[in-house]
């Protein structure tokens, strides 16, 4: 399904700026996976979701979708293959357009668009079905402008968008953490009910370690642009919240002794 | 009254410069100062044109043309070279002069004795109602002629506002508006925002080319200073436009913009009329914006200067 070989990728290179976000990346991901991404601040997850939806290109390595090489598709062309959500609830949608002018962009994800009706009769009774088990009373207010209404109701409008045409993949990226406790958790919901229902290969960067423990089956851990651990299976499935809090702290612990010091130590102790 | 009927008609032409304005301003938030260039542009394409004998019609698709591959390079240098929009527009503004100039011949074309679109509406108002008609509107006597043009005009650009109306309705038009509105957004959904912003300055640039192509007939001469002020000046009639239309719909604001354009050519006329000095025309207009661009800020009680549109929907 998804095939990442070796990605690798500098930013402000030569520079005092410098950052090796990631450096030498592998990943395969089989056809109807659910992948979370963990890690700490600055250890490349964003920046691996980025890649494979073709924000930046990389500097080495490959992508491969569906058996198709991606890795110097520009991002709008991946586009018809990837659907996303994005951690700033105000990135997925278009604030000055209605909900159903939105979802009606959506609708054409990757597809061309000519001078059809944009915005045709028939969608807009679709779009009512769409939203009206989302609970949120917007089958009625279609008409109004999306950047009316909350942060949460905009993200779960933004993965019905992303998933509306079934995507090949679908990248989440920390799409809950600028929300409070609560939506979070309404959006989580969401996220799962949709990722079933169509069973749709998905690859989820967070911060919670309760969803990535509660949610999927596989876990990437990276650091310092690596891939740490993976997790999948039965052990994922064992995977506590502590377990993972004691991984980071070992990550944590290594990255106060200096590399120099740590080799040194490894040879006495191992 | 004859002064209204001018004024309503020159209001009227100049609606197409709002309309593009509009596209660059207010779809795209690109303040593209293009159309300065491309304004006189379009009309020393078309007057050239005429006075080498070609059709008047086709003078007026050829400043279209014209005005759009302006808009066109403007859009390339901003999204392919990664230039500021207003530097990419002051960029091609100031090589369009050498170009209009070049266009020309000389830095003022007469039409007077050229067939052009008005000459024809003109002869086509003899054939009716025969030389120096006069008719009565509301107890003033004014002459038909120009009655005539002002109808020409008026059902002119409702058939380009119905056009433009239906086009920011379609697929294409709907993805042009979520561009200016989340770039970032419509990339996620595939669309190629470089190719739809270099489409949309050069759909906007057509208009303001056209626009300064019929004032060029209707006036009787190009000239190479006249497309001066000309961006601010379709941005007040933007303005006006929303100010007196408060509804947010894309067939809304294009309506506004042609009423903005009107009327802001009859307080023009009004004031002149009254003694005001021609020569303080730009300041007046510039500082108009100016208060304009500042008043929603103002209310908000928070100073906020920008291009933007007004934070509302536009559907």
């Amino acid at each position: 399904m998804l095939s990442i070989e070796n990605i690798k990728k500098t930013f402000n290179h030569g520079t005092v700026n410098e950052v090796r976000a990631l450096r030498s990346v592998s990943l395969h991901i089989g056809d109807g996976d659910f992948v979370c991404v963990l890690g700490t601040n600055g250890s490349g997850k964003s920046t691996l979701l980025n890649a494979v939806a073709g924000t930046f290109f990389v500097d080495e390595g490959t992508i491969v979708l569906n058996r198709t090489d991606i890795t110097k598709w520009s991002e709008h062309k991946r586009a018809r293959y990837i659907g996303r959500v994005f951690q700033n609830p105000f990135t997925g949608t278009a604030p000055n357009m209605s909900i159903r002018e939105n979802l009606a962009l959506a609708m054409k994800r990757g597809k061309k668009r000519g001078f059809g009706w944009g915005l045709p009769p028939a969608l807009i009774n679709r779009f009512k079905q769409m939203v009206m088990p989302l609970n949120m009373k917007l089958e009625d207010r279609l008409e109004n402008p999306i950047g009316k209404l909350s942060g949460g109701q905009r993200q779960a409008l933004t993965l019905l968008m992303a998933t509306a045409l079934k995507p090949d993949l679908l990248l989440l990226d920390e799409h809950t953490a600028a929300l409070d406790p609560k939506t979070a958790a309404k959006v989580i919901d969401l996220t799962q009910q949709l990722i079933s229902k169509d069973k749709l290969t998905t690859l989820m960067v967070t911060h919670s370690m309760q969803q990535a423990v509660n949610l999927g089956d596989r876990i990437i851990m990276m650091h310092q642009g690596k891939i740490v651990y993976d997790f999948k299976g039965d052990d994922k499935k064992r995977l506590k919240v502590n377990d993972l809090l004691s991984l980071f702290d070992e990550l944590r612990r290594k990255d106060n002794i200096d590399p120099a010091v740590a080799s040194l130590l490894e040879e006495y102790y191992i | 009254m004859s002064l209204l009927i001018g004024s309503t008609t020159i209001g009227l032409i100049l609606a197409l410069l709002a309309l593009g304005i509009f596209i660059s301003f207010r779809i795209f938030s690109f303040p593209d100062i293009t159309a300065e260039g491309s304004f006189t542009f379009g009309a020393a394409t078309a007057s050239a044109l005429m006075v080498a004998g070609v059709n008047p019609l086709v003078a007026c698709l050829a400043a279209f043309v014209a005005g759009m591959i302006a808009g066109a390079s403007t859009g390339v240098i901003h999204t392919r070279f990664g230039i500021n929009p207003l530097l990419a527009g002051i960029l091609v503004m100031t090589a369009l002069y050498s170009i209009n100039l070049h266009v020309m011949g000389k830095s003022n074309l007469p039409l007077l004795s050229e067939v052009t679109v008005f000459s024809w509406i003109e002869n086509f108002s003899v054939s009716v109602s025969g030389a120096g008609d006069k008719m009565m509107i509301i107890g003033w006597e004014v002459t038909t002629k120009d009655v005539w043009l002002l109808l020409f005009c008026f059902f002119g650009i409702v058939i380009f506002c119905l056009i433009l109306w239906w086009f920011f309705k379609t697929n294409i038009g709907t993805a042009m508006r979520a561009t200016g509105d989340n770039a970032q957004m419509i990339r996620a959904l595939g669309v190629n925002t470089k190719k739809l912003i270099i489409t949309g300055i050069a759909i906007s640039n057509g208009f303001v080319a056209l626009s300064g192509a019929l004032l060029a007939q209707y006036q009787g001469f190009a000239d190479v200073q006249m497309g001066l002020g000309m961006m601010v000046w379709g941005l007040a009639s933007v303005i006006i436009g929303e100010a007196l239309i408060n509804d947010n719909s894309v067939g809304f604001i294009i309506a506004g913009a042609v009423v903005g354009s009107v009327l802001f050519r009859l307080l023009v006329a009004i004031a002149l009329r009254w003694g005001l000095n021609p020569n303080d025309l730009k300041i007046i207009t510039a500082l108009f914006v100016f208060i304009a661009l500042i008043i929603p800020g103002l209310m908000k009680n928070k100073p906020k200067l920008t291009f933007k549109r007004k934070s509302h929907a536009i559907n």
